[in-house]
């Protein structure tokens, strides 16, 4: 396992533009906001499947399968309600449409 | 297709995913650009997803497949829970990340022992130890929210000094195996003291400081999978890892700043205790009025300003506050809806229940953005909410809550408070704004009350 700088810098420059980008979300938006960001964490799924697929040992097979299931069901979940409290928001004129 | 080549066009899928998940923050900034961003970001995991699939390392896809078919079994029902549960789905989603990261963590150590550096060590080591104490703080903090533990803050005697004893005793085993990474024993008891400590963290916690615990936790979450990203060499994990434990951060210190808090306050202050001796029961008079007199007021006033609380959503009454918003809308007041950052369970959550009760969203407004308004209100409605309306916050330096930004209420014209009784809120401290002149206390269960408002106030129109 060897430490490869770029990633330090690329989590970095990640921390600083989520600073800037979740700066500038609606307060109206912060529980959506969190659930989304839940979702996109998920992401690790990626890392799951690869431990699991990569198939070395008995126990990291079954550490991943079990992280496979856990961070899709974030994903799956986590845009589902992310989805479904956006389509509350509406203003009078979008409930006229 | 060669491996190499494979592995190119899987790093740039994950390139373009990384965009999709930026993209779908940026527009998060407006209501009207959100939907949109979701998408993006489905789009953007979906990708992602599906490359890794294709990627060389994998060779066994039975088992995957049927993890993704249980995954996807668990999150549908999780992602259709009623709003007012969404803050311990939440939570629960936050145990479920860090369980992620974390396990995925100590398969790394099993298969990396004993060639791990030194370096590698510290970053498994850290990413472990958050990972499994975010997993059992957040299953603590659902317990809570659900109500299945209990709410009130759980406390003993020299506390703090053995949960940071607990915590030291964690990193003290890492650092063993930073020299000795192949002291397998080490990992182990490494990790069950990181999930104690977990427990130990959430369990002194409150109920009123749920809001930025729930943010704290989303914040360890997201820079756990972070973390694993630099562990495993995955630049789309730390960029997801970064921005969502970036987001959890910001939320906890607007959080933090709505409650006049320090993050050390919140975690090691064990609110709501203290206040529950000092709180005293004096009988002063109020004034009280009936749901006729109430509607009257309320059908004569120009700028009706309502403050919701979780009581609100705790007593079903969203859907009749909003037939009252249609009533009234309909005879020409002005009604506005002022959230305190702190209303509901989380940040935020009071919007969505508001929202859900199609609410018009250009409606509901910001606390800084309102405050001023409360001058020329007429008519200022709180229901279900207590301390961010308690004047005291202001002047009295012994309240607990003394400094903390709250909704000038008192600066309307006529204050009314719809309350069950005159029993103390959340943090057991009595609302002055209650005592005033100008307030009038309409009791009764909000819904019930709300209800017998309409009726009125239709009645009379018809």
């Amino acid at each position: 396992m060897q430490f490869d700088q770029s990633l330090l810098f690329v989590f970095i420059l990640s921390g600083f533009l989520g600073f800037e980008l979740i700066k500038r979300v609606s307060p109206l938006l912060h529980t959506p906001l969190m659930s989304l960001t839940n979702a996109l964490d998920a992401i690790v799924v990626v890392a799951a499947i690869i431990i699991a697929g990569r198939h070395e040992t008995r126990l990291s097979t079954t550490l991943g399968l079990i992280a496979v299931a856990a961070s899709f069901s974030n994903m799956v979940g986590g845009f589902i309600i992310t989805d479904r409290m956006l389509h509350m928001f509406k203003t009078k004129k979008d409930k006229k449409q | 297709m060669t491996v190499a080549a494979t592995q190119q066009l899987i790093d740039l899928t994950y390139i373009v995913a990384v965009v999709g998940f930026i993209l779908a923050i940026k527009w998060l900034s407006s209501p009207v650009s959100a939907m949109r961003g979701v998408l993006i970001g489905e789009i953007a995991a979906a990708l992602a997803v599906g490359a890794t699939l294709f990627d060389p390392q994998v060779t066994h896809y039975k088992w995957i497949i049927v993890a993704l078919i249980i995954g996807a079994a668990v999150g549908v029902p999780l992602g259709m829970v009623k709003t007012t549960a969404i803050p311990q789905r939440t939570a629960l989603s936050h145990a479920f990340g860090a369980l992620s990261a974390a396990i995925i963590g100590i398969a790394e150590y099993y298969v990396g022992t004993p060639n791990i550096s030194k370096f590698g060590m510290v970053e498994i080591g850290l990413e472990v130890i958050i990972g499994s104490l975010t997993f059992t703080g957040s299953l603590i903090a659902a317990g809570k929210l659900q109500e299945i533990l209990p709410q009130r803050p759980i406390t003993y005697k020299g506390q703090n000094f053995v949960s940071l004893s607990v915590l030291g005793t964690a990193i003290l085993l890492m650092l063993i195996l930073v020299f000795h990474p192949e002291y397998r024993h080490v990992f182990e008891a490494m990790v069950i003291v990181a999930l104690v400590f977990g427990v130990m963290l959430v369990t002194p916690i409150g109920g009123a400081d749920m809001p930025t615990v729930i943010s704290l936790l989303n914040s360890y979450a997201g820079f756990s999978a972070a973390l694993l990203g630099l562990v495993l060499n995955s630049k789309v994990l730390v960029v997801a890892g970064a921005l969502d434990g970036a987001s959890g951060f910001i939320l906890s210190v607007i959080m933090c700043r709505a409650m006049n808090r320090s993050f050390t306050n919140v975690l090691f202050g064990a609110f709501g205790q203290i206040q529950e001796s000092t709180a005293k029961v004096e009988q002063k008079p109020v004034r009280s009025a009936s749901p006729e007199e109430a509607a009257e007021m309320l059908s004569s006033a120009r700028l009706v300003i309502v403050v919701p609380g979780y009581g609100l959503a705790v007593a079903q009454a969203q859907h009749k506050l909003r037939e009252l918003y249609d009533t009234l809308t309909k005879r020409g007041v002005d009604m506005r809806f002022a959230i305190h950052p702190v209303a509901g369970r989380m940040p935020g959550h009071m919007n969505v229940l508001l929202a859900e009760a199609d609410i018009p969203y250009d409606k509901l407004f910001e606390m800084d953005d309102i405050n001023g308004e409360f001058p020329q209100a007429d008519v200022a409605l709180v229901i279900g909410a207590n301390d961010v309306t308690n004047p005291a916050a202001r002047h009295d330096k012994s309240s607990p809550i003394y400094g903390m930004p709250i909704l000038n209420t008192d600066q309307a014209h006529t204050v009314m408070v719809i309350k069950r009784s005159m029993n103390p809120g959340f943090a057991g401290i009595d609302n002055e704004l209650y005592y005033l002149d100008k307030t009038l206390m309409l009791f009764g269960d909000a819904k019930v009350f709300l209800t017998s408002i309409v009726k009125e106030l239709s009645a009379v129109h018809a």
